[in-house]
């Protein structure tokens, strides 16, 4: 290649490197998925408890998944991530609420509705219910009832309850707690009934939601709970952000001030491969933790490494007295293997981390391997046709540091 | 470099720093966190004024079990056993009537149960990623770099442990992320320098174990001095400017890189000298 062209190549790569960033960074920065511990949150782990005679299957799971996910929605809570973890858990994650410790307490009860005759007989359940709404008492007292609608079958076992039991209490119980204990004042057929307890038109609803979406197949117990405040979050943001920035920048020095010409080379290439990650970052939805941040940066400096590699490589190769561009050529070709062993390595430990880790620390894991295959790519891609075009322009080999 | 005659010198090294970690390990084990143990840490900012003591005052009245009060500038952490939703509202409820200005930072809580399964999964993870790199590079090179390369992982991880349980850091489920991550790193590390000892083996007729070993480690050094340094300094800013809370997951993987790379150079290469030379004498 012509030493013109080669200098017109290059300088139009760094212009559009110098563009891509300046316009890019900021928006994949704004749409990168924050993990609760940056944005602030709460996370809560749920267990379901097994009962005598009702075992929890991954089937339960998905049910009870299911109908928190209909609680959700219904109940407006908002960005709520829900997801089953192992055979017996749920994971609930709440980033836009003010109060999520409130939310998770609604979405977590089992809404179990039974009506029970005074000697204890259960008459009916809430699997025969098509439908619940909170609505205002007619009597003016501002407080809410909740009105309910059986379904035909249940509109039966209805009928006959209350005719059984006219003059006598028939006890609504929601959760194991009697919540009202109305007099059956004649039998009613059509199916439908109210629950006129101590409600507040907010209560109402909310109950209104959790008996509509239907009870929860089993009861779940918290067994962890983490919620970071909003000012928490974003300190650890900034101060990551900051160290993130310190760190690059001692090892963009470090390469010029160490390799020169090549070192001015890894340090574009660590340009792309931070506009690579965080790209893949924000296509895969994939969400950055604090710890992800750490792994970030620590992958800046493993990803010079291919870097290093070849260019040692390329120096040895110069010492034997091979031509600039043979050592380039000679020196890519031993340092892949290397590279190539070296990184698969990691890989298998990043994958071993995905596969145990939950949370944040999946979330490192993941940073990390983009991270690792991002940076093999840019070394064996980029930084070698680059290498080649500045041969191109210069033999000088003190510019390699020789 | 002369790694093979000063073999004895490097083992002597790792020894002094390894031995009073062990000793350290059995007599007062690690700190394990709430991650581990199961319990409650409630993280709030309050006044200057505040002290210590006036925290316990304030919490003893709430009856709660084991509690403990840690100070840090202006910010509290209360170490309790596990708290149900009622006990932390009642227990930041009482923070406020008592000093107004309470800054809620965060709230952890894990249960018993969770704590154990971390811990049989982080060893879990540990051992699968010591055998998986082990067949990995027996099928790139040979069962005795395998070797050589798993005995350098354990001297680091080894090395990790020890530090935080001389200086009784605490630990966190992120520690297993920070080891593991170690392990990945020094393999990296190992396998440059093996891959130089591979391929200078395929070079030579005459197998001289000594000469091959010392010559493949001083055509890696540079490599493996400037990869140290320029993993380190993202890990030191992140050590001098990162907040709190990732401060000692960043050292255990400082610590370990360190470590890594020094067993790399030294120890792995010398344990493979050992097993092929021992092999070759016999």
């Amino acid at each position: 290649m012509q030493r013109n062209t080669s200098i017109a190549i290059i300088a139009a790569i760094v212009v559009v490197i110098g563009v891509l960033s300046y316009f890019v960074f900021q928006p994949l920065l704004n749409n990168i998925n924050l993990g609760l511990d940056l944005r602030g949150g709460l996370r809560v782990v749920l267990e379901a408890q097994e009962t005598e005679g009702e075992k929890v299957t991954p089937d339960t799971i998905d049910k009870a998944v299911g109908i928190l996910r209909t609680r959700v929605d219904a109940l407006g809570v908002k960005e709520t991530t829900l997801y089953p973890q192992g055979d017996k858990r749920v994971v609930i994650e709440i980033a836009g609420e003010d109060d999520p410790e409130a939310a998770v307490n609604i979405l977590k009860n089992t809404a179990q509705l039974q009506f029970i005759d005074e000697e204890g007989n259960v008459l009916l359940t809430g699997k025969n219910l098509v439908d619940a709404q909170a609505q205002m008492k007619q009597d003016g007292s501002g407080q809410a009832e909740i009105a309910l609608e059986f379904d035909k079958e249940g509109a039966k076992l209805f009928g006959e309850a209350t005719t059984a039991n006219v003059g006598k209490p028939l006890i609504i119980v929601i959760d194991d707690q009697a919540v009202s204990a109305p007099i059956v004042q004649g039998p009613i057929m059509d199916g439908n009934a109210v629950i006129t307890g101590n409600f507040t038109a907010k209560e109402a609803q909310d109950l209104a939601v959790l008996l509509r979406s239907g009870a929860l197949p089993v009861s779940f117990e918290v067994m962890e709970k983490r919620s970071i405040g909003p000012t928490l979050g974003a300190d650890s943001l900034d101060k990551s952000i900051k160290a993130g920035i310190v760190g690059l920048i001692a090892v963009l020095i470090f390469m010029i001030g160490y390799y020169r010409l090549p070192g001015v080379i890894a340090d574009l290439s660590l340009v792309i491969y931070s506009l690579l990650v965080l790209g893949t970052m924000v296509a895969l939805d994939a969400v950055l933790t604090l710890p992800g941040i750490a792994g970030f940066a620590l992958s800046i400096g493993m990803a010079v490494d291919a870097n290093v590699i070849i260019y040692e490589r390329i120096k040895e190769e110069l010492r034997y007295g091979k031509t600039l561009v043979a050592s380039i050529e000679a020196g890519f070709k031993r340092a892949f293997t290397t590279i190539f062993d070296a990184n698969v390595t990691t890989l298998i430990t990043a994958a071993v981390l995905m596969y145990f880790g939950t949370g944040p620390v999946k979330g490192f894991a993941v940073t990390l391997s983009i991270g690792i295959v991002a940076s093999m790519l840019v070394a064996l891609a980029f930084t070698r046709y680059m290498l080649v075009l500045s041969a191109n322009v210069t033999k000088n080999q003190k510019l390699y540091g020789v | 470099m002369q790694v093979i005659k000063r073999r004895k010198w490097f083992y002597i090294l790792s020894l002094i720093v390894i031995i009073p970690g062990i000793i350290s390990l059995m007599l007062q084990g690690l700190n394990l966190g709430i991650d581990f143990t199961g319990g409650s840490i409630t993280h709030v900012k309050m006044p200057s004024k505040v002290t210590s003591a006036d925290m316990r005052a304030t919490i003893s009245e709430l009856g709660l079990e084991k509690a403990e009060v840690q100070k840090s500038g202006d910010e509290f952490y209360l170490r309790t056993s596990q708290l149900t939703q009622e006990q932390t509202d009642e227990l930041m409820q009482a923070l406020r009537n008592e000093y107004q200005e309470v800054e809620f930072m965060s709230a952890e809580s894990v249960g018993a149960t969770i704590g154990g399964e971390l811990t049989r999964n982080a060893l879990l993870a540990l051992g699968i990623a010591l055998v998986l790199m082990l067949l990995y590079i027996t099928f790139r090179f040979e069962f005795s770099f395998g070797i050589a390369a798993v005995i350098g992982l354990i001297h680091n991880v080894l090395v990790v442990l020890g530090a935080f349980s001389i200086f009784q850091w605490e630990i966190s489920s992120a520690f297993i992320a920070a080891i593991l991550t170690v392990i990945g790193y020094s393999i990296n590390d190992t396998i440059v320098i093996f891959d130089r000892i591979r391929e200078n083996m395929r070079n030579k007729r005459k197998e001289d174990y000594e000469e091959l070993v010392n010559k493949s480690v001083g055509q890696t050094l540079n490599r493996s001095i400037n990869t140290v340094l320029t993993s380190s300094f993202p890990l030191v800013a992140l050590l001098v400017f990162g907040g709190a809370t990732i401060k000692l997951f960043v050292l255990a993987m400082l610590i370990g890189f360190v470590a890594g790379a020094y067993s790399s150079i030294c120890i792995a290469s010398s344990t493979w000298f050992e097993l092929k030379n021992r092999r070759a004498l016999a």
